[in-house]
This record gives structure tokens, C-alpha cells and sequence, in this order.
């Protein structure tokens, strides 16, 4: 009985506390889920621009902002690989952008960037968000930054937000795969589940 | 031709004898330097753990900051908490440093670090995996960027995901009394 008091008031707690944060939220700039995104025009690391509206075929995509240089998007560079090769046959290829302005962190650099894709054997394009103009659109804050949008009637519209797994840092001791889930259930036509989650990452430098 | 190849033999196992003692030497190196890095005791904690630095209620004003030895502008901002905590740490402020490194990063770096820049405030590790539970549970608000920073004390309390120079920190801790 006091355990199901106790309960109660944890629950009070949280709910009251949320809601005096839902201006904070809402003051939030960037895509949210259920927006319908702009198609961007970045540079590749092979030199050539790439568009959303370049992959005809693409039923959405898995859009990660990403660097070559913070832990966390470094333990998640095979994980990204893994999902492409995974997913972009079942048409959401990914899309890294690196969002650091390569003079606040030079191990961001073109080149750099180049010789990381190289070295990992990236299966996806890795773009330059030049004068750091696409990222905040986003919203994205730190690197990485996890967005999957689907191809719709009316645009690209983002359907999931977050993580992709709830292991940052130990790829053994994922339990739960949250961005392979919405992707999921957006191929066989189902409502996303978990639409947004947070992961710990290093904030973009611009 | 036999000669030829028994030296060839030869000279192949000495090379490889050279090899593992040169192997067996390095390793004896490294093996000094993690004893002399063990000086640093520290004190690592899962959520649960962590909370109870989180929700402290005396007359104390707490600066809670989560960092690491990766983050570039979180280095920057530590000489400016550990500043706060040598002029408030007798003004009722304490201020605790929060360490985001990952695990295997605890001896190589984040101890040597500990060291090396002498932080006098207290520092404790936070190890837990799952991120998406208590970067929301900190505050909702919280994206889950760092630095990032708490203060607060029995009655009030503030989040912030940025950086901090000394000045604005000090300004906040003000705030609050």
C-alpha cells in the first residue's frame, strides 16, 4: 500500500514536472516529428552535391549528424555502416552530414573527413554542411543526432528523432535498438512506436 | 644451399627472440606507469548512485557540471568552476564535477587528467548506459550535448546546456541566493 502511495507521488511529480518545462520545449527550434523537412544540397566527399531528390527510388532515409572526431559518433561509425548496408536495399539509405565548422575543430576537415571515409569504408555519403546552415534547420545539437524522415504525398516527414540504440558507448550491451525499430515499422507500414529518444554527444562546434 | 637455409632459420629465430624482449620490456613500461597513475581513487556511480548529489537539500548551493576529458569546451570551462569552487567553497558552494569518459578511458586519460591539472573540486563518474532515461531525469529539457551544467539549492534549481565563463557562472550562483 505505502509502495503504491509512493508510486503515485513519483508519478505526480514527473508529470508536474514535465509540464513546467513544456515552454522550454516548445520554445525548441528545429524539426520535431511530424514536420516536413527541406531538401538540402551538400557536398559530398567525392566533390559531387547530393539532394534528397537525387535518390528517386528512396522510401525515406536515416539522416545522421555526424564528425570525426567525438567518442560518441566514433563508437557509432560501424553501427552506421551496419544500418546502411541493412537498410538502404529496403530503401532508407543513410545520410551523414558533419555539422563542425573544420576551423573550431580542424580534425573536421574536408580532407579529414576524406580520409575517414576511406579508412572506415563508408557505404553512404558523408556531406560537408558548409557555413553550418542545415543543422540548425534540424535542430540537431550535438554530434551524433539521429533523424529518420519517410517519403509522403505532401514532402519528407520526420518520423523519428534520437539515438540509435540505447548503448552509446558499448555496442555489446545494446538492448534496444530504437532507430532499427522506427525504421521498421515505417516498412511495413505501422505508426513509429518510440518517436524520440536522447543520447549523450558532443555539442557541434561552430 | 642447406647452409644457406639453416642460417636463414637462424637468423629468423634470433630476430624473433629480439622481438618478444623488446615486447616483454615495453610492457613492463606500462605496467609502471598505470601503478603511478593509480593515485586517483575514483568514485564511480550508475543514475541511482548519482542522484543523491542531485537532489541534496541543505543550505549549500550546488554546481553540478557534466564533462569530460574528450570534450573540448567543457576543458576550457573547468578552470573557471574550479575557480568558483576556491572562492565559494567557504561561502557555502560546492561544486562537483561530473565525468561523462568512457569506461576504458578511466585509467588512461581521465585519472592522468585528475592529476595533471590538480582538480582540487570533487570529481565522480557517472557510468551508466542508459542514456535516454536519465539525460531526462536531469532535465527534460537537456538534449543531451555537454558541457552542461545544474545549479541549484534547497529551493530553487537551473539547467544549462552550454558553456560558462567564470563571470556568468559566478553572476548564476548569485542568482540563486
Amino acid at each position: 500500500m505505502m509502495r503504491k502511495i509512493l508510486k503515485l507521488i513519483s508519478v505526480f511529480a514527473v508529470v508536474i514536472f514535465a509540464s513546467a518545462f513544456t515552454n522550454s520545449i516548445t520554445n525548441y527550434q528545429g524539426y520535431d516529428v511530424g514536420d516536413v523537412i527541406e531538401d538540402f544540397k551538400l557536398k559530398n566527399i567525392d566533390g559531387s552535391m547530393v539532394s534528397l531528390s537525387d535518390y528517386k527510388d528512396a522510401k525515406g532515409f536515416i539522416i545522421t549528424f555526424t564528425c570525426n572526431t567525438c567518442p560518441y559518433a566514433i563508437a557509432y561509425e560501424d553501427r552506421i555502416i551496419v544500418l546502411d548496408k541493412k537498410y538502404a536495399p529496403k530503401g532508407y539509405p543513410v545520410i551523414a552530414i558533419n555539422p563542425n565548422n573544420p576551423n573550431a575543430k580542424p580534425g573536421d576537415s574536408y580532407e579529414e573527413m576524406q580520409q575517414r571515409a576511406k579508412e572506415k569504408g563508408f557505404t553512404f555519403p558523408y556531406l560537408v554542411d558548409e557555413g553550418q546552415k542545415i543543422y540548425p534547420k534540424f535542430g540537431a545539437t550535438k554530434t551524433p543526432h539521429n533523424y529518420v524522415v519517410e517519403k509522403t504525398p505532401k514532402g519528407m516527414v520526420v518520423k523519428y528523432i534520437g539515438a540509435i540504440d540505447d548503448s552509446s558507448r558499448n555496442p555489446d550491451a545494446v538492448s534496444k535498438t530504437y532507430l532499427e525499430d522506427a525504421v521498421d515499422a515505417l516498412l511495413v507500414g505501422k505508426e513509429v512506436e518510440l518517436k524520440k529518444t536522447k543520447a549523450i554527444g558532443c555539442s557541434i562546434k561552430v | 644451399m642447406r647452409i644457406l637455409l639453416l642460417l636463414l632459420i637462424l637468423v629468423f629465430t634470433i630476430s624473433c627472440k629480439d622481438n618478444k624482449s623488446e615486447k616483454v620490456l615495453k610492457n613492463v613500461e606500462v605496467e609502471e606507469e598505470k601503478t603511478l597513475q593509480s593515485n586517483v581513487d575514483l568514485e564511480i556511480y550508475d543514475f541511482e548512485g548519482l542522484k543523491t548529489f542531485l537532489n541534496k537539500k541543505d543550505d549549500k548551493t550546488y554546481v553540478i557540471n557534466f564533462w569530460a576529458t574528450w570534450c573540448g569546451p567543457c576543458v576550457k570551462e573547468l578552470p573557471y568552476f574550479e575557480k568558483l569552487n576556491a572562492e565559494y567553497s567557504s561561502k557555502g558552494v560546492e561544486v562537483i564535477l561530473v565525468s561523462l569518459d568512457f569506461p576504458h578511458m578511466y585509467d588512461s586519460k581521465l585519472k592522468p587528467f585528475i592529476e595533471k591539472k590538480d582538480l582540487k573540486s570533487k570529481v565522480i563518474v557517472l557510468n551508466d548506459d542508459d542514456e535516454n532515461t536519465w539525460i531526462n531525469e536531469i532535465d527534460p529539457s537537456w538534449s543531451g550535448s555537454i558541457p552542461a551544467t545544474i545549479i541549484y539549492n534547497k529551493n530553487e534549481r537551473k539547467f544549462f546546456e552550454r558553456s560558462f565563463t567564470f563571470e556568468e557562472l559566478e553572476a548564476e550562483v548569485k542568482q540563486l541566493k
